[in-house]
């Protein structure tokens, strides 16, 4: 049976409304309002998991989201688990299902418990060590490592749930909403700013608003009652959104922040259905107040990880907030005032204390004293030296602490207790101000980095500033309000503070212990089990960058990213390398400050939203013929149209013979369409193509090869005169953009003398390209009014048509080495115009093909496909192309590249024909081409690029580039696969008519 | 995320805009006549400077100039933008 050990609780939690969860299997009981830490502590459970090396038990240790080591797995098994959720954050819900995690067969019997007492051997760097020889074994090694490591277990089944993304504008964003918050955010609010107030937390107010005490009061009233009658003011403005359970992931330049609303996750599961689970924030803020407050430190002595052992602080807040005792005998244990806040909290519930261990001497403050007055003893200049009780701590062992705090003195005594409340004073969360890029300072008197020079217009205020008192808020924040805010006065002037507390403080960052730091273990980082031990070995090892022994040592690598230990690690290697802790500065902070899900990253951008994609005129008809597709750059192309349950292969071998025999029908709407105009397009043509362009004749289409200006080819495609001062270029379907974008470049920053415009006009023609034998029969149905006689109309030329009422541009261009047409119509009458080639080709089996076959028929001509046989390492040359560089022309882009010592070498990859031995082994695109495999190393002398079966050749062809491959014609390679090797011959990369008869046929 | 003044559209968000590298650097007139040494300068060296740097970047998603920023790297605090053409300012 388990205790309840709960007192009197706040209006926080809701004592009317039960909640029953599951913890490992077991049914619990909580209520509304209680995280899922606080209720298993009403329960009087402290085991939560299990330690990331040693596999030592664990507790909870704070009540926020710095928890090193209660995190849990969310309902295992389903499509909503989720892993290394923090048991602090998480709020309960009916049906809640947690689990811990990291341990195996469970919690309380765990077989890798077993690496606690292997410790000796497991160091810092021990994997990296240890796992090196022999270099072979490494597979097997990896097997045992990657099973015994890692913390939750990733979800196997697709994300249910609902995110998005919104975009937030405003004068003021206030992070955080504890008392300086809240004050921020009512002087902005009332001052005419458009304010943004967000919290982590489910409710407002911080630590403050708990903090029940005579010993704290502004105006003659409890903090905590006046900072209420502020929250309740600030609601009524009408220019203050306030969020809560809203955690700013990233804040970046120019003061735009990433934030995590939560929205569903405190709900009961079937409540969460149809609404949306995160909302990721993008907050976009003229001026940002940081109010993020601090985190309590840990102080790191032997055994401080037993669960049972908590910040004094989170022992408070369960008091204090929840109505959670979190043991029966209870022990602090501090270096500042802190912890005599707790205890006086803990005494005023009712709650036992047995002691109070405080590392300072000679100590007095108004909070000790009422403290004693409660008969609560205190040992003052002891520390804790070591701590028992395997799954929860059940006595502690303390020693006298000599006065350079650097040894132990006298006899142990011994105290028995069930929970150990630990406060090393406070760390500011500076972690998303240096996010931002801002600038810390170190403050030797109290060892706090504080905010010094910031890079945006923002300021840090309150406890994150290092304002620690109530005194100190009170006077600063007013003040640094007014001058950010350029205002005249705020709400909090000339208020009356009484504040008992003390700053002494005396920071000791590795406790001594009567035993040597080989035998001990202080933990620094609870997470990743990192000792003060490997901090001490990794500088021992030569280690000196804090970014280095981070590394080493893993500390402050985990999920909680070293919340609580990192200022720990930087004292010691302070105090062991003998260097200034300010002058040490401190690992990088990077976002996010707290775990995001994948799926608020992604948001809305899932499935078919993930990309856009662009669909041609004639998509319904490909849809509704059955044809396959596939993604080239945004667009969804065609690319075979099975028929009758064929294979792609057959659709394909189909399709291109019928291209070839009798009639082909192609959507190539998708290729990159550029309207050029201007006296000198001719010129500017002549600049970006490698070939001459000003004695193109209007009617004419020529292609074209553009190159970069390191000589590499970049794309290709025809382009045609329409009028003296008028082009229509095409280019690939992928590179519309950039090439227009380039082109643009050129001609504003380079040539802005040319007069020239450029228009992209892809999206406003639909192009429909027949081809084959029976092309001209087909075309000149559709287009009757035309003259498509070869004097007319020959090859590379191009006319204006009619079709009916509509306009329409013919080309007689050819990428298939077919006779063919390309008919480009404005594009919602794109449809019809194929329909109509469809009705006028029935007769010759006119034949729809896709995207494979279009690549397949190219290849047979051995056309290349730029980014296909190219890669931006080949220059016209390497693809055997001289023939479209003209050598007359004095410029063009990339031209004096192509004569580079590098670029001139005649071992440079380049393209061939490849034909195999055996005309049926079809070749796999991307296999690496051999010489000789007897040579070790054996020498890659290139690749393949594209390869097909040919129905028209019946044989396997293929293209490839080939290191020095030009003058290897003839020769034999071998393409070394997994189960054989192919022989292959190198041949002229036009496999089929290469007198080009078809063209005319 | 910067905001980029548009010398044309005014403040609008980075993800609007392309980054074309270093500013300034002219194409040159007559490329035939240059060593490969001299042609290499152009083609590949970049000064890469941490601190104020001269960078070409591109409205995209907006007007599509081209225009020159005056950037700080170590900060990216952008301390001008100046038309295409215009002279650098002088600090």
């Amino acid at each position: 049976m388990t205790k309840n050990l709960r007192v009197k609780t706040t209006k926080l939690i809701d004592e009317t409304y039960k909640i029953s969860f599951k913890f490992n299997g077991t049914t619990y009981y909580g209520y509304k309002g209680d995280t899922l830490a606080s209720a298993l502590l009403a329960n009087d459970i402290h085991l939560v998991g299990r330690s990331f090396k040693y596999h030592r038990p664990r507790g909870i240790m704070t009540a926020g989201s710095e928890e090193p080591n209660a995190i849990v797995q969310l309902h295992n098994n389903t499509s909503l688990t989720e892993p290394n959720v923090r048991a602090t954050e998480i709020e309960i819900y009916e049906g809640l299902e947690a689990s811990s995690q990291n341990c195996w067969p469970s919690v309380n019997f765990d077989i890798g418990g077993i690496n606690n007492f292997l410790s000796p051997v497991l160091p810092a760097g021990f994997y990296y060590k240890t796992f090196m020889w022999p270099a072979s074994f490494w597979e097997k090694y990896e097997y045992f490592i990657r099973k015994s490591a890692g913390l939750g277990k990733s979800p196997t089944k697709p994300d249910p749930d609902i995110y998005e993304h919104r975009y937030i504008h405003c004068d003021v964003l206030v992070v955080g909403a504890g008392i300086s918050g809240i004050m921020a955010a009512k002087t902005a609010a009332k001052n005419g700013f458009k304010t943004l107030l967000v919290d982590e937390k489910s409710y407002l107010g911080g630590s403050t608003i708990y903090q029940n005490s005579e010993n704290f009061k502004i105006n003659n009233q409890t903090s905590n009652s006046w900072l209420e009658k502020e929250i309740n003011e600030i609601k009524k403005f009408e220019n203050l959104e306030i969020k809560i359970r809203t955690s700013v992931a990233a804040f970046h330049g120019y003061n735009f922040l990433l934030a995590r609303e939560n929205l569903t996750d405190h709900l009961p599961v079937e409540q969460r259905k149809n609404k949306t689970r995160h909302r990721l924030l993008k907050i976009r803020a003229k001026k940002v107040i940081m109010a993020t407050g601090s985190l309590e430190r840990p102080l790191i002595f032997d055994n401080n990880d037993r669960p049972g052992i908590l910040l004094s602080s989170a022992i408070e807040k369960y008091a204090n907030l929840f109505g959670v005792m979190c043991g029966e005998k209870n022990v602090l244990f501090t270096n500042n005032d802190s912890a005599y806040e707790t205890a006086i909290s803990l005494f005023k519930k009712g709650i036992n204390i047995e002691a109070i261990i405080d590392n300072r001497e000679e100590i007095d403050s108004k909070l000790i004293q009422e403290t004693e007055k409660n008969n609560i003893k205190i040992y003052k200049g002891y520390t804790v030296v070591n701590t028992a009780g395997y799954k929860r701590i059940n006595k502690i062992s303390i020693m006298q602490l000599s006065k350079d705090g650097q040894k132990v003195l006298g006899s142990k005594i011994s105290i028995s207790c069930d929970c150990l409340g630990i406060s090393g004073g406070w760390t500011p969360a500076v972690h998303l101000f240096t996010q931002s890029g801002g600038k810390l300072k170190f403050r030797d008197e109290d060892q706090v980095f504080i905010p010094d020079k910031y890079p945006s217009d923002q300021i840090s205020i309150g406890s994150c500033n290092g304002d620690f008192t109530l005194n100190e808020i009170l006077s600063n924040v007013p003040n640094s309000l007014r001058k950010f805010l350029n205002i005249k006065k705020t709400d909090y002037e000339n208020l009356e503070v009484h504040s008992s507390f003390n700053k002494s403080k005396r920071n000791i960052w590795l406790l001594p212990s009567d035993k040597v730091i080989g035998k001990t273990k202080p933990f620094v980082d609870y997470q990743n089990d990192a000792t003060a031990k490997d901090i001490k070995l990794a500088l021992r090892e030569g280690f000196r960058s804090i970014e280095h022994v981070k590394r080493y040592t893993t500390t402050g690598m985990g999920t909680d990213q070293g919340k609580l230990g990192n200022m720990h690690a930087l004292g010691i290697i302070s105090e062991t390398a003998g260097s200034k802790m300010g002058e040490l500065g401190t690992t990088t902070f990077r976002p996010p400050y707290t775990p995001l899900t994948f799926g608020t990253i992604v948001g809305r951008n899932v499935g078919e939203y993930f990309d856009i994609f662009r669909k041609t005129p004639m998509h319904d008809w490909h849809v509704q013929n059955k044809a396959e597709f596939e993604n080239v750059g945004q667009w969804k192309r065609a690319w075979y149209y099975p028929q009758n349950g064929e294979s792609m292969h057959d659709a394909v071998q189909r399709e291109s013979k019928a291209a070839r025999d009798s009639a082909g029908i192609l959507d190539a709407s998708t290729l990159g369409k550029i309207d050029i105009q201007g006296t000198d397009a001719s010129e500017f043509l002549n600049r970006v193509y490698t070939n001459a362009w000003s004695k193109l004749s209007i009617g004419k289409c020529r292609y074209g090869l553009m190159l970069n200006e390191d000589g590499m080819v970049y794309d290709d495609g025809v382009t045609t005169r329409l009028g003296e001062n008028h082009y229509i270029m095409t280019t690939t379907t992928g590179g519309a953009a950039t090439v227009l974008g380039k082109l643009e470049d050129y001609l504003q920053t380079e040539w802005p003398e040319l007069d020239v415009y450029l228009t992209s006009v892809t999206d406003h023609y639909a192009t429909v390209s027949v081809c084959g034998p029976n092309s001209k029969k087909i075309v000149s149905q559709v287009i009757p009014d035309l003259d498509f006689s070869d004097e007319n109309f020959p090859h590379m030329s191009f006319k204006n048509a009619k079709i009916g009422k509509i306009k329409c541009r013919v080309m007689r261009i050819s990428f298939t080495g077919e006779h063919s047409y390309e008919i480009n119509v404005q594009a919602n009458y794109g449809k019809s115009v194929w329909e109509k080639c469809m009705e006028a080709g029935k007769e010759f089996n006119i034949t729809p093909y896709g995207t494979e076959t279009m690549h397949l028929l190219r290849a047979e001509k051995g056309f290349i496909i730029v980014g296909q046989d190219t890669d931006a390492t080949m220059t016209p040359i390497d693809l055997q192309m001289d023939w479209i560089v003209s050598k007359k022309k004095y410029d063009f882009i990339g031209k004096r590249s192509l004569y580079r010592s590098d670029t001139i070498r005649e071992d440079r990859k380049q393209l061939v024909g490849l034909l195999t031995e055996n005309p049926d082994d079809v070749l796999e695109e991307g296999a690496q081409i051999v010489g000789d495999m007897n040579k070790s190393p054996v020498e890659m002398l290139g690749h393949v690029t594209s390869s097909y079966y040919s129905p028209n050749l019946r044989k396997s062809i293929a293209l490839g580039v080939v290191k020095g491959g030009k003058n290897m014609m003839g020769q034999k390679l071998i393409i070394p696969m997994e189960s054989k090797q192919i022989n292959v011959t190198v041949a002229d990369p036009v496999f089929l008519d290469k007198e080009n008869k078809r063209l005319n046929a | 995320m910067f905001i980029i003044n548009c010398p044309y559209c005014g403040e609008r968000e980075q993800s609007e805009f392309k980054a074309g590298g270093e500013a300034h650097i002219v194409r040159p007139k007559q490329p035939t006549e240059l060593s490969d040494d001299q042609w290499a300068e152009y083609l590949f060296m970049r000064k890469n400077i941490k601190g104020i740097q001269f960078e070409r970047w591109v409205h995209t998603h907006g007007c599509r100039k081209w225009f020159n920023v005056v950037r700080d790297t170590s900060n990216d605090v952008i301390e001008a933008v100046y038309k295409m053409g215009e002279k650098p300012p002088t600090k």
